[in-house]
């Protein structure tokens, strides 16, 4: 085996693992002042992608709208409309569901998951719709020495990259980031301090939605767009979850990109293990750190 | 010459001999015909069976007159999902519960595995239409199944050795990981070994992956003049699409897909198919009959037919035209009355159905256009030459199914 | 009281259904209400979501097909193996699941189960994307012949009412008493001195060998075992059914069983909205509906 082989599939494997990465920041951000394990999240990857395509192609054609939305437009707004949907899934539902067992809420989310599946799957084929709307600046190729890499990709995982420590460094390092921290430790003190708790959780909620959205945008051009896109995802998410632990955020990230890496790996070492490869592991970190890698037992 | 003759007189006597008690009791087993079309309505073979294949064959039915034996002729429809177990629950409530007489489609091999065999069992005829593997006619054959489009046989002998003889000789699969795909791979495998040419390696990848990115750089590393596509549908506009993105081609490899539709070719655009060599039993504007009808077929699909929808068409018409001659929908009657028919339509010239199901037929091999050379936006298709049926197919001497050893 | 009439009219309709009814579709909704029953075991009495039981349910449906069709097992055999087959897996995700808790615990056997998805997807026997096809249903007991539908149902009909009866026995013992002591409150169940994690794991097990049995009979049934049964969205469906009908209910996930199943036929014409609907149910119920059919009901009956 080559050193081109592998050094080709590690960056496939990144490719993955950014997505990987901006949904479980998402999850943990939203865990991290909820307590809830947002199941749509997958399906709001989905959305993002749906929104992105439709304001692209579709707004003419079915609102009458003459307008037509770009890629880099959608970056934007994308994630606002998938934002506002979070807010207002949390404001009308999550929100009455807070008192009891946080079960209900993952139960809830679930119910929206398939709610929004089976919208979109009725005016959208299962098998995907190719996003026509990639830039023509990014429609080139790469040449890295070991292969082509088609430009927009590499793209993808450099926004990305910078989207996920972005956020690390505002959640960590700013104001307001601490607020949002403080919320997390102790939410009735930080309520009187004079801050709005009730809006800090809507907003990160909106804001883990958001970021779910935009992953949905830059997945559009690579997959094809499908009701199904975010199902299978969310799934493998949730064991990076697992594997990394809700600690921290550097966590999530880490996780995400490093089991990406594996997964892209395997492929090349053992392809029927690839698709599996991320749950065994999440099994060996149950058996020997049961609270995930950079989780703290709570 | 004094063979047809003969086999023309055997025809007709045996046609007499069922035909003659049977038309004066003009038995049904309830008040009407029914028939069953059962297709991936939602997935990846959507657009090239799907709801066209329902218009095709309503279609037949209505130029039928609606009626065969002055018993009205029904048609009932359902997404199998591509899955074999919906499908076959699905096709188990048709028969049981609701009289359907034929099933037809069946798009998607495990799928239509599962289905026929469970209408052996049931005594119901299958028209399989949509689904590629040979063993629907082979090692799990049935009495009542009917492979009548094209099979994985058929398929590679045409595009295979035409890509072989080009210098083609090193072959990479990627693999649809299920009945259709294995079945494609390995006859094609086999067609390109018997020419001298060798298989360098495979990778299975699931039915509808959207990312082929890593398989398609394994098949550049293993240096293989020829990727071979064994899949279909979205599954193959995916890959070449991807392959385009990568520069597979542009790096010097050659991609073959094993089954490509003429809808895969629009949706691709001729831009980035050109020049794709592939084998269909039809084509829409192959002659004036088939462009008669694929012109009516547009007007209710806005798409022009493939060969499935065509085969749909032909299938069901034969179909009731064989329940007419025999006076009985029973399964056993018009299955032989079916072998004994010589089928000619706007799809398929001088036709017939072997013991083993398998419905012989010529095939072409066709090459995409050049953008400059497509006159309409479904001008994509110049054929290249005709398969004769018996080149296509597993000759009936070869056939491992059991029914034809029994004969 | 209310039991008893339940009971009473599940026993009559159970007995009568197929001279009115397509028997292959009851037996259908009689394998997914004993799931159903299975799991509510577990989180109506034990207070943990397991979002893997499909895993059981499609496991055990593979290895009794496999026997009954390469083995030559006759039909009750070939069940009880693939039930065994759940039981064995059930221990195995227990014991690595009870490590989490709360919605830990439904991840952790969300992606256990995919595990299990994914090794039926690529393993040999289960001819993968194709399914286990054609598992002959053969002779009960040597002498009575399955594929009459009739004699086939009453079976399907008896196994369900077993299943049935483990699962009330096993709430109305002492350990089931102690299970909802840990739901309630699972500090004090261990102040009291019990062994918690070994209740969960038993309860766990016990639900996890019951959903197999009920997809093992479905095996033999639609003589097919599929992915379908092991998708994770099986899983979902099961939790849909137990919530509609009344988490931690005799009954509820019967009627929930019932009624989803009912539903999802009716609607199977309108493609994706039939998932629409289901999910739309899924949310008013988690929202306004928490008792479910017979929670509501019971709390109605009780009111004058």
């Amino acid at each position: 085996m080559s050193i081109q082989v592998i050094m080709s599939q590690a960056l496939l494997g990144l490719n993955v693992g950014v997505f990987y990465a901006m949904l479980s920041l998402g999850l943990a951000v939203i865990f991290g002042l909820l307590n809830i394990i947002n199941f749509a999240h997958g399906a709001m990857y989905m959305l993002g992608a749906f929104v992105a395509l439709i304001g692209y192609s579709y707004l003419d054609q079915w609102f009458g709208i003459n307008l037509q939305i770009g890629f880099w437009a959608s970056l934007i707004v994308v994630p606002l409309v998938v934002g506002g949907l979070g807010i207002l899934i949390e404001r009308t539902m999550l929100k009455r569901l807070y008192q009891l067992d946080h079960i209900y809420g993952l139960l809830l989310t679930f119910g929206i998951t398939l709610i929004l599946q089976g919208l979109f799957a009725n005016f959208f084929n299962v098998s995907g719709t190719p996003y026509p709307g990639q830039p023509e600046s990014l429609s080139g190729v790469v040449n890295l020495g070991f292969m082509y890499f088609p430009t927009y990709r590499l793209f993808a995982i450099v926004f990305s990259l910078v989207v996920c420590f972005g956020t690390w460094y505002v959640i960590e390092h700013t104001k307001l980031g601490s607020r949002l921290r403080a919320g997390v430790e102790n939410p009735q003190l930080t309520q009187t301090f004079g801050l709005n708790v009730p809006l800090m959780v809507t907003l990160t909620f909106g804001f883990g939605a958001a970021l779910a959205g935009l992953a949905g945008v830059l997945a559009a051009p690579i997959y094809s767009v499908s009701p199904l896109m975010g199902a299978d995802l969310i799934i493998v998410v949730f064991a990076v979850v697992v594997i990394g632990g809700m600690g921290s955020i550097m966590g999530a990230i880490l996780s995400g990109l490093a089991l990406g890496l594996v997964e892209g790996l395997t492929k090349v070492i053992y392809p029927p293990a690839a698709s599996t490869v991320i749950f065994f592991l999440m099994v060996l970190v149950l058996l020997f750190r049961p609270a995930g890698l950079f989780g703290k037992e709570k | 010459m004094l063979n047809k003759v003969m086999k023309g007189i055997v025809g007709a006597v045996g046609l007499a001999s069922v035909a003659l008690p049977l038309t004066a009791t003009a038995e049904l087993s309830d008040d009407k015909v029914k028939i069953g079309v059962l297709s991936d309505m939602s997935g990846v073979y959507k657009s090239l069976e799907g709801p066209g294949a329902v218009i095709a064959a309503e279609m037949a039915i209505e130029d039928f007159g609606g009626t065969v034996l002055d018993r009205p002729i029904e048609i009932i429809s359902a997404d199998h999902q591509n899955k074999p177990d919906i499908g076959a629950s699905t096709a188990r409530e048709w028969i049981d519960d609701k009289q359907v007489d034929m099933l037809t489609a069946l798009d998607n091999s495990s799928v239509a595995l599962a289905v026929q065999g469970l209408a052996k069992d049931k005594k119901i005829i299958t028209m399989n239409t949509g689904a590629g593997t040979t063993a629907l006619t082979e090692e799990q054959c049935s009495p009542y199944g009917i492979h009548y489009v094209y099979d994985t046989h058929a398929l590679p002998v045409g595009t295979a050795t035409a890509m072989v003889k080009n210098g083609g000789e090193k072959w990479f699969f990627i693999t649809a990981d299920y009945a259709f795909g294995h079945s494609l791979r390995d006859n094609t495998g086999a067609v390109v070994e018997s020419l001298g040419g060798e298989v360098v390696g495979n990778v299975n990848a699931p039915l509808s992956t959207n990312d082929f990115s890593s398989y398609l750089l394994q098949a550049q590393a293993s240096g293989a003049d020829v990727i071979g596509l064994a899949n279909a549908g979205q599954d193959t506009v995916n890959a070449i699409k991807q392959a385009q993105q990568f520069r597979i081609v542009q790096s010097g490899q050659k991609l073959a897909g094993m089954l490509v539709f003429i809808t895969d070719v629009h949706s691709m655009g001729l831009e980035i198919a050109q020049g794709l060599q592939f084998t269909t039993a039809f084509v829409w504007n192959q002659d004036d009959d088939a462009l008669q009808w694929s012109n009516r077929f547009y007007e209710r699909h806005n798409a022009m037919p493939t060969m499935v929808h065509a085969g749909v068409y032909s299938a069901v018409t034969h179909y009731l035209e064989a329940v007419k001659a025999v006076g009985t929908d029973n399964s056993d009657a018009v299955r032989k009355q079916l072998g004994e028919m010589t089928l000619n339509d706007f799809f398929v010239k001088d036709g017939h159905i072997a013991a083993n199901g398998s419905m012989f037929h010529d095939m072409y091999l066709v090459e995409v256009k050049k953008p400059s050379e497509s006159e309409s936006e479904w001008d994509l298709l110049e054929v290249v030459s005709r398969i004769p049926a018996d080149t296509a197919y597993i000759p009936v001497s070869e056939s491992a199914c059991s029914l034809v050893s029994e004969s | 009281m209310m039991n008893r009439i339940l009971f009473a009219v599940m026993l009559v309709a159970g007995l009568t259904a197929p001279f009115y009814a397509y028997p292959v579709f009851v037996m259908d909704l009689l394998c997914f209400a004993l799931f159903a029953c299975a799991f509510n075991l577990l989180l109506g009495y034990a207070g943990l979501l397991s979002f893997g039981h499909a895993a059981f349910f499609g496991g055990a449906a593979y290895i009794a097909g496999y026997s009954i069709k390469a083995w030559g097992f006759p039909p009750l055999i070939g069940i009880l193996t693939g039930t065994g087959f759940a039981l064995i897996l059930g221990f195995a995700f227990g014991y690595l699941a009870i490590r989490r808790q709360g919605i830990y615990f439904a991840m952790v056997t969300l992606a256990l189960a995919q595990i299990i998805y994914f090794m039926a997807l690529q393993m040999p026997f289960t001819g993968g994307e194709n399914g286990l096809q054609g598992i002959p249903r053969g002779q009960l007991l040597g002498f009575i012949d399955l594929d009459s539908s009739l004699s086939m149902y009453y079976f399907v009909f008896g196994i369900f009412l077993v299943g049935f009866g483990i699962i009330q026995r096993t709430i109305h013992s002492p350990f089931g008493e102690v299970l909802q002591a840990i739901r309630e409150n699972e500090a004090r169940a261990l102040s009291l001195g019990y062994d918690v994690d070994r209740f969960k794991l038993l309860a766990f097990v016990i639900s996890a060998t019951l959903a197999g049995l009920a997809g093992a009979t479905k095996a033999v049934v639609f003589q097919f075992a599929s992915l379908t049964n092991a998708h994770w969205q099986t899983s979902g469906e099961i939790i849909l059914m137990t919530l509609v009908g009344g988490l931690g209910t005799v009954f509820g996930p019967v009627v929930g069983a019932l009624t989803v199943g009912a539903l999802s036929h009716e609607l199977s014409s309108y493609g994706s909205w039939v998932q629409v609907i289901l999910g739309t149910i899924f949310v008013i119920c988690v929202l306004v509906f928490r008792r479910g059919i017979i929670g509501e009901l019971a709390r109605v009956m009780k009111k004058p």
